[in-house]
């Protein structure tokens, strides 16, 4: 099984750590994995501010990046969200169609298809889970509040694998946390005030950590943590499954 | 109707965000509306499939709506019903105000009505001299206070039943200070009451109109359509083309789903039918297009059309329980009022899709299925295309896209202290930045993965 590495450009920049730890975990599981070294951006930040028609250049340069692999795996919900649903070109559109069928956010990856049963992670602390919109709605890593269902969530029961963590529940299990892109600085009164919100109840839950399998929500929650001089921390669910990893 | 025109959505989201207080009460008391929902829907283990029902109902109706149209107006007149067409809101309010010009009325009582709304029919009928009064207490305490509903349908959401009970104090007697919700629902009562006795006509909405059978049907919690209507010689009910299900045995579908989502009750307190009329009284039903056809036939938002007014997706919308109705500036505010305005102006609500994270909830409890979600992010591309984006954002945009095409720029830039975020969101870490307003700047990490990676390559071989 040969497994491309997709590492988001905020993440390369500015989260190196859940990428490594990405790669560590899956190289600890087995997986052989490649990072095709040109990558860049998904193009996501450009398409959903209405500028979809200006990402031909990055399609085209994922899709030399990653053709070819049985599989794509990606720490974030919201950039494997973007390939899957807008990753065309008009040129390459048959290895553009391979391309969305092979792209794998990081928990459904391990298990939908490494079908991860155990883990030697050991990570003693409460943490509250951030589902992201993108991953949870778009993806369905997780079931969704508002649909009649059963429950399940695949970053839960990876993290249910980790000895010594403790989740702690929410008051509201999947509301957004107004990162939203450009939406975060267009309109900073409501995302500032939604990422406060979102925040305030992980913390009202006693939560140390607060993680999730996007770091554009992480991000935007760190950021308004810090400025709080919170204690609590952002954390990568990657990093916490690679934690203390024998 | 109070002026909040020329403003944004995030400038009119900004001054909402003054008073964080009321900005939490807002968000809970839609918040709790959306779990009572929530509630309600968990009961019914065929909810999915309810969803599934009426949207492909609806799905139906929009692919020969013209067929039921006629059908319905056929079965209307043979059913003693006089029936209109409306190109849009202007001709609609010249019909409405004929028909009462004809019978001498300058007074008529009103229930809810967003189409109404959308054709500001309150203000043009006051130009021409005509007295309308808001029979839905909601509707009425915003009418008293001159404001537009902020949500479609808890039109005043947004107050307080303090503020309530200084309008009631104002406009309609009652004691200074009283905010007691009962009493406040008397004074109302008492109030309303002398009117449905004394208007001669009534308007009202139209919730479902039955192709089968030609009848229509209103729901109200507070019986004021019936009052309204029952009391009047003429009832004029007012239409969009989109209200049209095929047959009476689909009506259950949709009742079921309709207030559920609403307000998390099994069913509205009234579903009343309207077939034919009195003796000696009329029914008029005005059809009215108003930019729906347009809409129709764009093929990614057509969809927006099978809407059944429930307002499960304003409740849901993070933005909006932050932001309030009348940042919209729009008379259908939320979610789905944000896809179908800018199909009516697309300059004017150019910032409306903007308005949302696309975090998808709203697809998620919209009872008929519409994916408002999608349809958000394709107004987006429509809106930049008509050249209706900032000049500054499409040269950042232009800027990042050259950026990220090349991974050669990209490297360099992001050695280069990660300048390529100079083109992202959270850009600049001084005063001036939106994000740094509230929020803390990543920080910068000694290398990226991508230089770690190399590295590690570099001493593997
Ligand atoms: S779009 Fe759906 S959820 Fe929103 S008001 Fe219409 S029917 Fe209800």
């Amino acid at each position: 099984m040969k497994v491309a590495l997709f590492v988001p450009c905020y993440v390369d920049q500015f989260y190196p750590k859940a990428a490594i730890a990405t790669l560590e975990l899956l190289e600890k599981l087995g997986v052989d994995v490649h990072y095709p070294k040109n990558q860049t951006c998904c193009g996501q930040p450009m398409a959903n501010s209405g500028y979809e028609h200006l990402t031909k250049g990055c399609n085209s340069l994922f899709i030399d990046n990653f053709s070819g692999y049985d599989y794509i795996v990606c720490p974030s919900g919201s950039c494997t969200l973007h390939i899957k649903e807008h990753l065309h070109s008009a040129e390459k559109e048959e290895q553009a169609t391979d391309i969305r069928k092979r792209v794998y956010e990081l928990t459904e990856f391990l298990v939908d298809v490494l079908n991860v049963k155990d883990l030697k992670a050991r990570f003693p602390y409460k943490v509250g889970l951030h589902q992201s919109c993108h991953g949870l709605r778009g993806l369905k890593i997780s079931q969704m509040s508002e649909l009649v269902a059963p429950a399940f969530s695949k970053p839960a029961q990876l993290l249910d694998m980790v000895q010594g963590l403790e989740l702690v529940p929410l008051t509201r299990q999947d509301d957004c946390c107004g990162f939203g892109g450009t939406f975060c600085v267009a309109e900073e009164a409501v995302s500032s005030k939604m990422g406060k919100d979102r925040v305030d109840d992980h913390i009202e839950h006693g939560a140390q950590y607060i993680t999730s399998a996007d770091l554009s929500c992480l991000m935007h929650m760190e950021g308004i943590l810090r400025r709080q001089k919170s204690d609590v921390k952002v954390i990568h669910v990657a990093e916490i499954l690679n934690h203390s990893h024998e | 109707m109070s002026n909040v025109t020329g403003k944004t959505h995030p400038q009119l989201a900004a001054i909402f965000n003054q008073d964080e207080p009321r900005v939490d009460w807002h968000d809970e008391t839609l918040w709790w509306v959306r779990q009572k929902r929530d509630i309600q829907a968990h009961k019914l283990p065929e909810w999915e499939l309810l969803r599934e029902t009426a949207s492909q109902i609806k799905n139906n109706v929009l692919s020969n709506l013209s067929t039921y149209l006629e059908q319905f107006e056929a079965n209307a007149i043979n059913n003693g019903v006089i029936v209109h067409w409306a190109a849009d809101a202007e001709e609609h309010n010249k019909i409405v105000h004929q028909l009462l010009q004809e019978r001498g009325i300058n007074r008529m009582v009103k229930s809810k009505s967003m189409l109404t709304e959308e054709c500001h029919l309150n203000e043009y009928l006051k130009e021409q001299g005509i007295d309308v009064i808001d029979s839905d207490l909601g509707e009425r305490i915003v009418q008293l206070a001159n404001e537009p509903p902020s949500h479609i349908v808890l039109p005043c959401i947004h107050k307080k039943k303090e503020e309530i009970g200084d309008i009631f104090h104002e406009h309609l007697g009652s004691a200074k200070g009283e905010s007691d919700p009962k009493i406040l629902t008397e004074t109302a009562r008492q109030h309303l009451r002398e009117v449905f006795l004394t208007r001669r006509a009534a308007l009202t909405g139209v919730n479902f109109a039955i192709a089968e059978t030609g009848e229509f049907v209103i729901c109200t919690n507070e019986g004021n359509a019936d009052m309204g209507a029952h009391l009047a010689e003429i009832h004029i009910a007012s239409m969009g083309i989109e209200k049209i299900i095929p047959e009476r045995k689909h009506l259950g579908v949709f009742l079921r789903l309709l207030t559920r989502s609403a307000t998390g009750q099994p069913i509205t307190t009234y579903s009343s039918h309207f077939k034919r009329p009195q003796q000696g009284t009329a029914i008029h039903i005005i059809i009215v297009d108003n930019g729906r056809s347009i809409q129709l036939g764009r093929e990614d938002f057509r969809n927006s059309l099978k809407c059944i007014r429930c307002g499960a997706c304003m409740n849901t919308c993070p933005v909006y329980r932050k932001s309030g109705g009348h940042s919209y500036h729009t008379a259908v505010a939320g979610p789905i009022g944000s896809i179908l305005a800018p199909n009516l102006d697309m300059k004017k609500y150019a910032d409306l899709p903007f308005a949302s994270t696309l975090c998808g909830s709203c697809s998620n409890v919209c009872p008929v299925k519409i994916d408002i979600h999608n349809q958000l992010y394709k107004w987006r591309q429509v809106i930049v295309k008509e050249g209706y984006s900032p000049t500054a954002k499409t040269i950042a945009m232009k800027a990042m896209a050259f950026t990220l095409s090349s991974p050669g720029l990209y490297r360099s830039g992001g050695k280069m202290g990660r300048i390529v975020f100079k083109y992202a969101p959270f850009a600049v870490n001084n005063g001036l930045n939106p994000w740094y307003k509230h929020r803390e700047m990543p920080k910068t990490p000694e290398e990226s993965f991508g230089e770690w990676y190399s590295k590690r390559k570099e001493a593997k071989q």
